[in-house]
């Protein structure tokens, strides 16, 4: 035995088959634990709940939903509130803490102290506490809807959050916005063709810059087709609450402000990081060549600091998709907020926690395959 | 060039140093104006509501009509907040336990005493936080569920960072290994903490240990939130330690093993008392995030700093003074963490000098 474990390999062999049984026996443990304990409570287990009649409310769903459907349809509910929350935040988040970022760097003195404040306050504050901040304001700070004010023709504010005119035929409109953000990519594809021709050619097309914009024509087109509907439905005081229009809630509201503006400061040091890497000489190489400003941004500088700024700026995305999790606290009917229900109505704990962890290990994996295609196509390639 | 300048009057150096930093440019002019405007309004309304509005005596009636900063909330409920439903009588001892907890911090801050003697004034400073929290010897006893406020989140937030940096320490050494299990256990561990929420890990501790126990075996919800944070943040730690150890150059082990020392020998007085070194700022960073992090246990009913606050808010008595409150704790908060960034980033410069 002694032998043996002088021998580097055969000690590496049983070092490792020692973790392995301990860790095994460690989880067969707290496995057989749990069916003693499950046993005796008389709870059942596996996924059996999913057919099962929900029997609560979502205050917000972005499909039909009634208290009689499933638990399945329930928790679906909750990812796609997540995934809302998460991708419109995540693209304000980055808009806000771009600009502040840039912001920090910026020669006027008053501009740069504001956004350094604006960092520093927001980071060392825990983001639930700002969350329980924004919601107080948007519900104690704001009127009844009685007197709720109106800050734009048909727009109102009220401790019921936001209502806005929505358009009638909502299928139309979201088609159309939804190409309007493909033209938007395909923009900047042929942007970026153009560019990559006129590298390898040298001749410029300036008719080819102005079609470009022709792109912007294909949403407008598919909104014609579908009728061009420009019927809105506008909210208005009926009793105790507002009919028509789009309601945007103060939870949605909170958690969305919450974490934009939390994420947006770690943003923003990101984008500052990523743009100071870049050495002084480059701008200053890039001016002696004529370059513009706007060009030596777009072609020098932004090219070599995304590299710089992309994966921790990922890391980031990431962190304000689990962070929207907090909404449980605040009352916003998130994925986990939507679980936890789940799990005291069934006592299903198990089953619970682990498809929280499913969930959200999905959303990393995914980002995290991002991120490596993203250092695959943007490496430094050496000669 | 500047000798001129200092010579000028003040009006006229204050002139030129305005016309340099915010009217260089047409653009920079209007964004400054702009934001003066901004920054007025924000110190009048601002001044408005603390001085103007503000109450100082009185009840919350006579705060509701004033419509300012109501002060008289803040010294009924501050007790609440700071200490949660700690025994009236006794508040003096959770007030000596930080006070040694953040003396003990403040001593530890200086890189040149980081030795024996601070292991030893640690293991002191824990016995006497403890025993005056909780009682015994001569003290009335308090159970920890009694525990809360501004002592409990401290006391989540140090054990939290003390206890998960060693825990750190091994899962980093285990995901350098060649021995490919422990490696992989390693990595398992680490992307599937860091892949989920906080509040996922604080489920389960909150509804899942009790679960995990043999019968009989039971831990208090304290101790279990603990721990969860504690597996929590070791897998940052982990990641944080790991870059230090990427960063020693291969020459030092290549040193160590022709020297004749062992893995364990080599790890511990060579390797990573520097790698330790390295990463200190990193580590500060990762200790405010889990610092604020450690609200987070509110959600499953622990009476931290930022529950109390939330509780103090739904007295019938008191209610819509949430302004007050939030902006009272966040200063709280913001005082350790900003103290803590500050830290870090003076260490990083000190480090850095030194290399040079």
């Amino acid at each position: 035995m002694l032998k043996n474990f002088r021998d580097e390999k055969k000690r590496a062999l049983l070092i490792q088959v020692l973790g392995l049984f301990s860790v095994f026996a460690f989880i067969g443990y707290l496995f057989h634990n749990t069916q003693m304990n499950l046993a005796k409570l008389n709870i059942a287990t596996g996924f059996g709940f999913f057919e099962l009649e929900a029997g609560f409310d979502i205050g917000e769903s972005l499909i039909e939903y009634w208290s009689d459907d499933t638990y399945l349809k329930a928790l679906g509910v909750g990812i796609l509130n997540t995934l809302k929350v998460a991708i419109i935040g995540n693209i304000l988040a980055v808009v806000l803490g771009v600009l502040i970022g840039l912001g920090h760097l910026s020669d006027n003195w008053m501009l740069k102290k504001i956004c350094r404040v604006y960092i520093e306050t927001v980071r060392n504050i825990p983001l639930l506490l700002q969350l329980f901040l924004w919601y107080a304001l948007l519900t104690e700070g704001l009127p009844a809807v009685k007197e709720a004010i109106e800050i734009l023709p048909s727009v109102f504010l009220s401790n019921r959050g936001l209502n806005i005119p929505s358009p009638v035929d909502i299928t139309s409109f979201s088609v159309s916005l939804i190409v309007l953000i493909f033209s938007v990519i395909g923009y900047f594809l042929l942007d970026s063709k153009r560019d990559q021709l006129v590298n390898e050619t040298g001749v410029e097309s300036p008719l080819w810059e102005k079609l470009n914009f022709l792109v912007f024509l294909l949403p407008i087109i598919t909104w014609a087709l579908m009728g061009a509907s420009t019927e809105f439905s506008v909210p208005k005081l009926q009793g105790f609450n507002f009919t028509g229009g789009y309601n945007l809630t103060p939870e949605f509201a909170a958690l969305l402000f919450g974490l934009v503006i939390y994420t947006a400061a770690f943003n923003a040091e990101i984008t500052r990081a990523g743009i100071q890497s870049i050495p002084k000489g480059q701008w200053e190489a890039s001016h002696s060549l004529g370059l513009s400003k706007v060009d030596t941004i777009k072609r020098i500088i932004l090219p070599q600091s995304l590299r710089v700024i992309v994966p921790p700026l990922t890391s980031q995305v990431l962190n304000l998709t689990k962070n929207s999790s907090l909404a449980v606290a605040i009352g916003f009917p998130d994925f986990v907020a939507i679980t936890n229900t789940t799990m005291n109505q069934t006592g299903q704990a198990v089953e619970c926690v682990f498809l929280i962890m499913i969930v959200y290990l999905t959303f990393s994996l995914l980002t995290s395959l991002f991120m490596n295609w993203f250092n695959k196509r943007f490496a430094i390639v050496e000669r | 060039m500047t000798e001129l300048i200092s010579k000028k009057p003040f009006f006229e150096r204050f002139a030129i140093w305005l016309k340099k930093n915010l009217f260089n440019t047409p653009t920079n002019s209007v964004i400054s104006i702009f934001l003066l405007a901004f920054i007025w309004k924000g110190i009048e309304g601002l001044f408005t509501w603390i001085f103007i509005k503000g109450v100082w005596s009185g009840g919350a009636s006579v705060c509701r009509e004033a419509g300012g900063f109501c002060f008289p909330f803040l010294f009924e409920k501050t007790r609440f907040i700071i200490f949660g439903f700690y025994p009236d009588g006794q508040l003096w001892r959770p007030t000596c336990a930080m006070l040694i907890l953040i003396g003990t911090l403040f001593y530890s801050k200086e890189p040149n005493r980081w030795n024996k003697k601070l292991a030893y004034l640690w293991s002191i400073s824990t016995f006497f936080i403890f025993w005056l929290m909780g009682g015994g010897l001569g003290l009335t006893e308090v159970t920890n569920d009694k525990w809360g406020g501004l002592p409990l989140t401290l006391l989540l937030a140090t054990i939290g960072i003390v206890c998960s940096y060693p825990l750190g320490i091994v899962l980093a050494l285990m995901r350098r290994s060649k021995l490919k299990v422990l490696k992989s256990i390693s990595v398992v561990y680490i992307e599937i903490i860091r892949g989920v929420p906080l509040i996922s890990v604080l489920f389960m501790s909150s509804v899942m240990f009790p679960l995990f126990l043999p019968e009989g075996v039971n831990f208090d919800k304290l101790l279990r939130a603990q721990i969860a944070i504690i597996l929590f943040v070791s897998a940052y730690m982990a990641e944080v330690i790991r870059g230090g150890l990427s960063s020693i150059p291969k020459g030092q082990y290549e040193a160590a093993h022709t020297l004749g020392l062992s893995y364990f020998d080599t790890m511990r007085s060579i390797i990573i008392p520097q790698a330790i070194r390295i990463v200190i700022p990193p580590t500060v960073n990762t200790a405010i995030g889990m610092f604020k992090d450690t609200s987070l246990v509110l959600i499953i009913a622990l009476f931290d700093l930022l529950n109390t606050t939330k509780t103090s808010l739904r007295d019938p008595e008191w209610l819509g003074f949430s302004l007050e409150a939030y902006v009272f704790v966040g200063l709280i908060y913001f005082v350790f963490c900003f103290s803590m960034s500050k830290y870090s980033q003076r260490l990083e410069r000190e480090f850095g000098m030194k290399e040079r």
